[in-house]
């Protein structure tokens, strides 16, 4: 047995720091706002940590899963349904838990110094423990229902990250594209919850995986709807197609923001489900090809949108679309281990050079656009030797991270018959692509001459380069570990690695083809915005409908706005607005109204305010009364008989 | 034949002395009169309560005569103070004119 790991201090940490700098954080000096901050994230991974170590160095992995209810007693308690807050601590949420409490603590230093000339310093760290809190909820959920809790809590955070700078305009608009676009998704998480209740009557993880155990035979059917539903939801959390509009929004936030919450924790939740829940998806063979299709569309589509992008930023957000599109994909031929191992590397390269990217954006002087910065190799040298680790990283060139992790799912994916290696090679074009829009950003920004208005572009305070260097090891060493080891650790929480093992020369092969595409994109890149800076305009001129194309998004947010939200509008203004609200509720109130009115016009003049006219009524009334007790005695003395017998 | 008067009587007796107070109270326009009215009201009621009590013999009639007339010698002074304060704000006691109530 394991000694007691308390996991409820892992979410309750946070939450605290929430609650004290959020109530009064405005009235406490920086100094201890910060102290609170960084010490609730601190504790966590202390307490992550712990449990880290008393699993390995005490008692070994084959104790897990863990099993804790926290001491607040029973939530639901209906009938058949019994729900408890339980948090479950097994060999995949152990990985989630250090990737979100360590990287969200590297990145609550980093916002020490991103942020230290906010006037909202106190309400973001607020909103960042906040985020954190439902964060590890949703990673240490042992059923559904807790799980469901964390995942609209971050997408809570993440409405109130995005738009932290609500007095723009964009920045609220995102915010809300953000909550409204996951709230489809949710609805497919809610409807799968449902469904799950119906059928297996729980919707705790450990008692569904028995029942699905019990009877080996049952596969699909109502099992491929849940799985649909399910992954509708993490669809719309994971920004992948057809939901995946939100994220690029999403960069109004801060930067830090976008490194925690839209790059290396939230975003992955959809993975984390499909892979907390995989014994089901199992059974689900149509969904996983689903899951496999829309991961390796949405990587390609992304990537593509990519290519264009100006804004350093955007360029992040539609690689981590892209990418996320990687762990669907590997999520969708069952090699979960191979996606959770792809998420652990995003996390830490992704987070790099979102960070990386917002010590350019803060020497730049809020600078995002891409064509006005260049040649800032020289004057961040920090921020440049990190951010190229991570370009190589997420470019899939080994020794670095990306390259390990990558190479798992592709590798995996090939194994899966045709529709494996089609998606396969689906993968690997993206691949190049990655390379190339990452070298793309890459040469923008540090090489060449400055096209800055900024003459002086400063580097960042330590408190901003300590994590990017950190994140940087990260980057170099995450990958190190290996597939085979990773997945033998995840094993018995996500399910033996379903991969044959190849032969050393099949693998190799694979790896070479792999840097191979990797370094063709860079080669590319190298071509297009070092060696003739002027090509890309010219290849845009010479293609003008792809370009135009691809710099609109492939008009994605256009053809949603025509299809969905302008005639939701309507239906909302005309059809709910007037004839539901105005015409048949309003009318229906004030009908009411106008009927209490009327009835009191009429009554008021009773109300004489005439005492012989009270009296009058009182008299009439005793008298009234007096024949209503008495008229049955009456009655009968005169022999009559009577209908009313009195009472 | 006793040589008692028949309950019938005081009975009749005393709703007269009641129907008199109610069309008194309901008639009249001079705010003492119609307080005298009440007391008449109350009255009538004793008579039949000291009726019934003789007829049963039973004393609880008897006792609740005194609660009354005590109730009723409390409400003599409150009302006939309330009558004062009337009477000094408005300079009247007509019934129909002290109808500020009114909306």
């Amino acid at each position: 047995m394991i000694a007691p790991l308390y996991l409820w201090l892992i979410p309750l940490l946070p939450f605290a720091g929430f609650l004290i700098n959020g109530l009064f954080g405005r009235r406490m000096p920086k100094a201890l706002v910060t102290t609170i901050a960084l010490l609730a994230p601190l504790g966590a991974l202390a307490v992550v940590a712990n449990a880290f170590f008393s699993v390995f160095v005490h008692s070994g992995i084959t104790d897990l899963p863990y099993i804790e209810t926290c001491p607040v007693g029973p939530w639901i308690n209906v009938g058949t349904l019994h729900v408890d807050f339980t948090f479950v601590l097994d060999q995949l949420s152990l990985v989630m838990l250090l990737i979100v409490t360590g990287v969200g603590f590297l990145i609550h230093i980093y916002s020490v110094g991103y942020m230290t000339d906010d006037k909202g310093y106190a309400r973001y760290f607020s909103y960042l423990n906040l985020f954190l809190f439902f964060m590890t909820v949703l990673v240490l959920a042992g059923n559904t229902l807790v799980m469901f809790i964390g995942w609209e809590g971050v997408g809570l955070a993440s409405y109130l990250l995005i738009g932290f700078w609500f007095t723009k305009d964009s920045a609220a608009n995102a915010g809300k594209k953000a909550f409204i676009v996951n709230r489809i998704g949710d609805f497919g998480f809610l409807v799968a919850m449902f469904l799950l209740l119906a059928n297996f009557g729980t919707l705790t993880f450990s008692e569904i995986a028995a029942k699905l155990a019990a009877s080996p035979a049952w596969t699909g059917g109502v099992l491929t709807c849940i799985a649909l539903c399910l992954m509708l939801g993490a669809a719309g959390k994971s920004a992948q197609l057809p939901l995946y509009i939100w994220l690029p929004d999403a960069m109004e936030g801060p930067t830090p923001v976008s490194a925690l919450i839209h790059a290396a924790t939230m975003v992955t939740a959809g993975v984390y489900l499909v892979a907390r829940l995989h014994f089901l998806f199992d059974r689900a063979p149509v969904a996983l090809a689903v899951i496999a299709i829309v991961g390796a569309a949405t990587a390609l589509f992304a990537a593509t949108m990519a290519l264009v992008q100006t804004d350093i930023k955007r360029v992040l957000a539609y690689s981590t679309i892209s990418q996320l599109g990687y762990m669907f994909l590997a999520c969708g031929v069952a090699a979960y281990s191979a996606a959770i191992f792809h998420l652990m590397t995003h996390a830490f390269f992704k987070a790099l050079l979102f960070l990386a990217a917002g010590s350019v954006i803060h020497g730049l002087g809020g600078e995002q656009d891409m064509r006005k910065m260049g040649g800032l190799r020289k004057k961040l040298p920090i921020t440049f030797a990190t951010m190229t680790i991570g370009v190589i990283a997420i470019a899939g060139i080994p020794p670095l991270a990306g390259f390990f992790s990558k190479d798992a799912i592709l590798f995996a994916a090939f194994q899966q018959g045709t529709l494996g290696k089609a998606l396969y090679f689906v993968g690997l074009v993206t691949a190049a692509l990655t390379a190339f829009y990452m070298f793309r950003l890459w040469y923008l920004t540090f090489t060449g001459e400055s096209r800055s208005h900024d003459a002086h572009p400063h580097e960042s305070p330590w408190s901003m380069l300590g994590p990017l260097v950190i994140l940087a090891l990260l980057s170099v060493v995450g990958g190190w570990i290996g597939i085979e080891r990773f997945a033998a650790f995840l094993s018995p929480a996500t399910g033996p690695r379903a991969v044959e093992a190849g032969s050393f020369h099949l693998e190799f092969i694979f790896s070479v083809v792999a840097v191979a595409v990797a370094l063709i994109g860079w080669f590319v890149a190298d071509l297009f915005y070092r060696q003739k800076p002027s090509r890309p305009a010219e290849l845009a001129a010479a293609m003008p409908g792809p370009y135009s194309l691809l710099i609109h998004k492939y008009y994605v947010d256009e053809f949603y706005g025509a299809v969905v939200v302008k005639p939701l509008l309507a239906f909302s203004t005309y059809v709910l607005g007037w004839v539901f609200d105005n015409a048949i509720l309003g009318g229906f109130t004030w009908l009411l109204g106008g009927a209490a009115t009327f009835a009191g016009a009429l009554l008021q003049r009773w109300q004489s305010g005439n005492l012989r006219s009270y009296a009058a009524w009182l008299a009439a009334g005793a008298a009234a009364l007096l024949l209503f007790l008495l008229a049955p005695a009456i009655l009968a003395s005169q022999g009559m008989s009577t209908f009313w017998k009195g009472w | 034949m006793t040589d008692q008067v028949p309950i019938s009587w005081y009975l009749l007796l005393s709703a007269t002395l009641f129907v008199l107070g109610v069309l008194g109270f309901l008639i009249k326009r001079n705010l003492i009169t119609v307080f005298m009215s009440i007391e008449l009201m109350l009255n009538g009621v004793n008579l039949s309560f000291v009726a019934f009590a003789h007829q049963w013999h039973a004393v609880k009639g008897q006792i609740f005569v005194f609660f009354v007339m005590m109730v009723a010698a409390a409400e003599a002074a409150v009302g006939l103070a309330i009558i004062i304060a009337i009477f000094r704000a408005r300079a009247t006691l007509a019934v129909d004119r002290i109808d500020l109530m009114k909306l």
